[in-house]
């Protein structure tokens, strides 16, 4: 095992897959003389030249469209949106094109293709760089969502993605990068999709989520546990494919449930993680599962208005403490 | 071009010449009629079928347009790629795709080109690397460019052609394709179907500049060509298409045409947005079988017998595509979830209807 950033546990996989495959190319801004916006793409220009790690002009609907051309013609390209907030142009390419290719062409055209990028909320960058974009992806049929939160997962996840013959959105997150952890060195370490990981395990009360609120429910499981409550922390790390099996597990041990998103609540990723909870594991509810979101309304400038908009580890522990009727 | 009765000359270039001029010689003009008066019977048999409820949703038909089909197409080797919007189901012919399937697709069969769920405006043909049939308007621009981005990436000896209507070239995302195939200098060729109406607006009224004027703030050269004149048209991307290919970067032609019938099978042919009597002069003037047939029975190649003999096997094609098309089952049950995904993964869930029949649970 090493220890190493999730920005370089990105950039490893890049690398190898880029190895293994000639027909992985990377394509966005900045992400070859620049080395990435936020260095995820370090060193791979200089290893693999401009052909494959591409400098694009800021035309998110173009280079987007480009890419799913290119793997309709049997190319495996990533396309680095610097953020999935700047990929609100580039949409109708990843749903009109890429998801529903391979549908309308009764499987003529498999569309390998990763969509990867930050999602959700950094610091004080206000409204228009701070969404959280699962949702949007989620809805469509044909796009698979990965959603990693530590670099261990980032490294195999995103290696899976680019194996994975359908298109995949990889939301990883501006606060995430840094974030250290150990990783192994095993150049096939290559985690499936759709296995949740259990990242703390508890018996009171079950915290789902996925991305960068991982940290957050660990958080909310520490605080939690000086007040004698047992927290499963559940990381369902793939969106689509969901580990149901996963969540029924924690929830039929718990009886208790709080999903955990960045995101804003009104058909969020919770509001199908509660209707899956409700429509197959209802008989083991003991209180209405609850959900911990994003305010529901754009995210505001000010330092105190973002940290109030935004969930937090207390926000879970009240959730969690209600859901125990406490 | 109803009847195939001579009528009067107009338009196109003149005369017997003409095969001189273009390099064409009339062997391969007479096939260029053949396949148009295809196209027109095709089309012709799509109208009938959605006429008598055969066919459903939207049905943009290429009628008035087949000179374009023909002489940018068949220029092209086996091997280069045609991408399209969604008046496409005889550029699809033009390109190879048998008539059965592209019929049996219209008429939403399981024997269709796209095993019936794609419909008119979504045909494709991976083998004969017919690309779509896209339904957004400008959608396929991109796309193309990244057919042309594979080309090149593989150092393959092909182009893509890649055809629009005039409505696309206000879309974002032609202007970002175009901007990156020059800069990249990629091997694509850019058409636009110029017929002058997007839908029911005129191509003036919304825009201040011409056709051929829009890639021109891209570094990409532009031509105009007249689409109606087949030969014309053959000539030009016959030469097009070598340039590309021997690494000239992109091309963008503005195709001059015009569409004999409404925008779609829902919608008029003319009305408030094109009078009747501008149809009636073109239809009339600017039919490109009947330019074609004229040059060739004025150099003698074609007589009146000849004509009728093609336009029966036209005919007698067009029926076949559709006696095929009507023989053939609707899409089984078992179609219903095929092929939403390419790789189903063993892990999770992928699919969240909570339908018994979905193989994903």
């Amino acid at each position: 095992m090493a220890v190493m950033t999730y920005r370089d546990a990105l950039n490893e996989a890049l690398r190898e897959e880029m190895e293994r495959d000639p027909d992985v190319f990377l394509m966005g801004e900045e992400v070859a003389e620049y080395n990435g916006a936020y260095k995820v793409s370090k060193g791979l220009l200089d290893q693999f030249g401009p052909r494959r790690v591409v400098d694009s002009p800021i035309s998110e609907l173009g280079f987007t469209g480009l890419c799913v051309g290119a793997s309709m013609a049997g190319l495996r390209p990533i396309v680095e949106f610097m953020t999935f907030n700047f990929a609100f142009l580039a949409i109708d390419q990843v749903i009109n094109s890429a998801s529903k290719m391979m549908y309308m062409s009764e499987g003529q055209f498999p569309m390998p293709i990763v969509f990867r990028g930050p999602t959700g909320a950094a610091l004080q960058l206000s409204a228009q760089h701070s969404s959280a974009c699962e949702t949007y992806y989620l809805h469509s049929p044909g796009v698979k969502v990965v959603v990693p939160a530590t670099p261990a997962d980032a490294k195999g996840l995103l290696k899976a993605s680019i194996r994975d013959n359908d298109p995949v959105a990889f939301m990883e997150g501006e606060l995430l990068y840094n974030f250290k952890g150990e990783v192994p060195e095993d150049e096939d370490y290559v985690i499936p999709l759709g296995v949740a990981d259990l990242k703390r395990e508890g018996s009171h009360v079950s915290i789902i989520t996925h991305g960068k609120m991982v940290h957050v429910a660990m958080q909310a499981a520490s605080k939690l546990e000086k007040d004698g409550i047992q927290a499963d922390v559940l990381d369902l790390r793939t969106l689509r494919p969901l580990d149901v099996d996963a969540i029924l597990e924690s929830v039929r041990k718990t009886n208790r449930a709080v999903y955990l998103e960045e995101g804003w609540s009104y058909l969020g990723v919770g509001a199908q993680i509660v209707a899956t909870i409700q429509e197959e594991a209802f008989d083991h509810l003991d209180a209405p599962v609850l959900r911990v979101t994003q305010a529901d309304i754009p995210m505001p400038y000010a330092k105190n208005l973002e940290i109030m908009a935004k969930p937090s580890a207390d926000r879970v522990v009240e959730a969690c403490n209600k859901v125990l009727y406490r | 071009m109803a009847q195939t009765k001579t009528g009067k000359k107009k338009k196109g270039t003149a005369g017997a010449d003409a095969f001189e001029q273009f390099g064409v010689s009339p062997e391969s003009a007479l096939e260029l009629l053949r396949d148009m008066l295809l196209y027109r019977r095709f089309e012709e048999k799509a109208e009938e079928g959605y006429a008598i409820g055969k066919i459903g949703g939207f049905c943009h038909l290429h009628i008035g347009q087949e000179g374009v089909a023909a002489g940018s197409i068949k220029p092209l080797r086996d091997d280069d790629y045609v991408i399209s919007a969604y008046r496409e189901h005889t550029l699809a012919l033009a390109k190879g795709v048998k008539p059965g399937p592209v019929m049996a697709e219209l008429y939403g069969r399981a024997t269709g080109t796209s095993g019936g769920k794609g419909g008119s405006m979504h045909i494709f043909d991976r083998d004969v690397r017919f690309m779509g049939g896209h339904g957004i308007v400008g959608g396929q621009v991109p796309l193309a460019t990244g057919i042309a981005w594979k080309i090149k990436y593989r150092e393959e000896p092909n182009v893509v052609v890649c055809f629009m209507g005039d409505a696309a070239v206000n879309q974002g995302g032609f202007h970002e394709a175009l901007n990156m195939a020059a800069v990249w200098e990629l091997p694509a060729i850019y058409v636009v179907e110029n017929n002058q109406y997007g839908m029911g607006t005129a191509f003036r009224r919304v825009s201040l500049t011409e056709i051929v004027e829009k890639a021109s703030p891209y570094g990409i050269p532009a031509s105009r060509v007249n689409g109606q004149d087949v030969l014309a048209t053959y000539a030009h991307f016959r030469d097009l298409a070598e340039e590309v290919r021997n690494g000239g970067g992109p091309r963008f032609v503005d195709a001059e045409t015009y569409r004999f019938r409404g925008h779609s099978m829902s919608d008029p042919v003319s009305g408030t947005y094109r009078p009747k009597e501008e149809v009636d002069l073109r239809t009339h003037q600017d039919d490109p079988i009947a330019i074609l047939r004229d040059h060739l029975m004025d150099g003698g190649h074609l007589d009146q017998a000849g004509l009728e003999a093609m336009d029966k096997d036209a005919r007698d094609l067009a029926q076949e595509a559709a006696d095929f098309a009507d023989e053939s089952p609707l899409p089984g049950p078992e179609a219903l979830y095929r092929n939403v995904w390419a790789e189903i993964n063993p892990n999770g869930r992928l699919n969240f209807d909570g339908r018994g029949e979905s193989p994903w649970r």
